[in-house]
């Protein structure tokens, strides 16, 4: 197998046109996907037989969650790369990252509260899974309120890979909490070991719109983090040689 | 399909708060973060702009 420079691909230059030409490919995507999954979410999956019509909340609420964990375990591995070898891809991709997992995590929130009012009679609860998942939440705020605090950028992004990091321990917490403790929320309904109790239209509304909340953040990141680009390397020369800044 | 009227799909048999103030929510945070990226984006291009015309000027311009 040939090797493949990681290097080269890291150096902001380079990633600059990759990501160019990538992201829209996947905000395509993720508009079909977003859109096969809400017409098999609201026109063909049936009425749950226990909770009616306000069982269609979790096609959002559990792609959001999941995207809420995934994207914070991405900031740390990034964290422990920029950390690692001080590239400086590294910081500008977590902090490329923080905004849409906070936006997925408040959407966590949002739609489980949303869906507890009908279901349990409660709002809130202080039960360990969303307290955790609220923790995660404040995570996220705690990580682009500390990193746009510090005027410089590569000690704001080696702060920041510090929360990221040490907060990724309570993304474990959060996926066991409904094992490891008692709590009102329930547990997993699709398991990697178990299969799924779920009917199987019902299931794949949720997993289309997982893979669409997928493809929309790698689509986000890889857009939000060329602005990041343009603005630290707004003095190096091959910037003042792009097209879209000599036009 | 699997509705009979239009307003009984909006209805959502009586969860209609509920998963419309889900629903509605996602898709307008959703919105507001695609534009803000897009804002954003096209903020910083237009000062790398100005900078490149600057640049762009006779020093005697510049005087």
């Amino acid at each position: 197998m040939k090797n493949i420079n990681w290097f080269h691909y890291a150096a902001p230059q380079t990633f600059y046109g990759l990501a160019g030409k990538t992201w829209p490919w996947f905000a395509g995507l993720a508009t079909a996907l977003m859109l096969a999954g809400m017409w098999l979410g609201f026109a063909v999956a049936p009425t749950d037989f226990q909770q009616g019509e306000g069982y269609r909340i979790i096609f959002v609420h559990v792609p959001a969650s999941w995207m809420s964990m995934v994207i914070y375990l991405a900031m740390a591995f990034w964290s422990v790369l920029g950390l690692t070898f001080n590239t400086r891809l590294s910081g500008m991709m977590t902090r490329a990252l923080a905004p849409t997992g906070a936006l997925f995590a408040f959407l966590s929130l949002w739609t489980g509260a949303l869906w507890g009012k009908p279901m349990w009679g409660a709002w809130w609860v202080w039960d360990a899974r969303l307290t955790s998942e609220l923790i995660l939440f404040f995570l996220y705020l705690g990580y682009i309120a500390l990193t746009s605090a510090i005027d410089d950028t590569r000690r704001g992004d080696r702060a920041g890979a510090l929360i990221a990091i040490v907060g990724a321990i309570n993304v474990p917490i959060i996926y066991f909490s409904v094992k490891w403790w008692n709590t009102l929320h329930q547990g997993a309904s699709v398991s990697l070991t178990k299969g799924s109790s779920m009917a199987e239209v019902m299931l794949w509304s949720m997993l289309l719109m997982a893979l669409a909340f997928w493809a929309y953040t790698i689509a986000l990141v890889l857009y939000r983090v060329r602005t990041l680009i343009l603005q630290r390397e707004s003095h190096a020369a091959w910037v003042h040689e792009l097209k879209e800044v000599t036009s | 399909m699997r509705w009979e009227s239009w307003s009984q799909f909006w209805a959502m048999g009586g969860y209609a708060v509920y998963v419309w103030g889900s629903m509605g929510v996602t898709a307008g945070l959703i919105l507001i973060e695609v534009l803000q990226a897009r804002w954003a984006h096209r903020q910083t291009l237009t000062q790398l702009q100005t900078e490149y015309a600057v640049a762009q000027l006779p020093v005697e311009d510049l005087m």
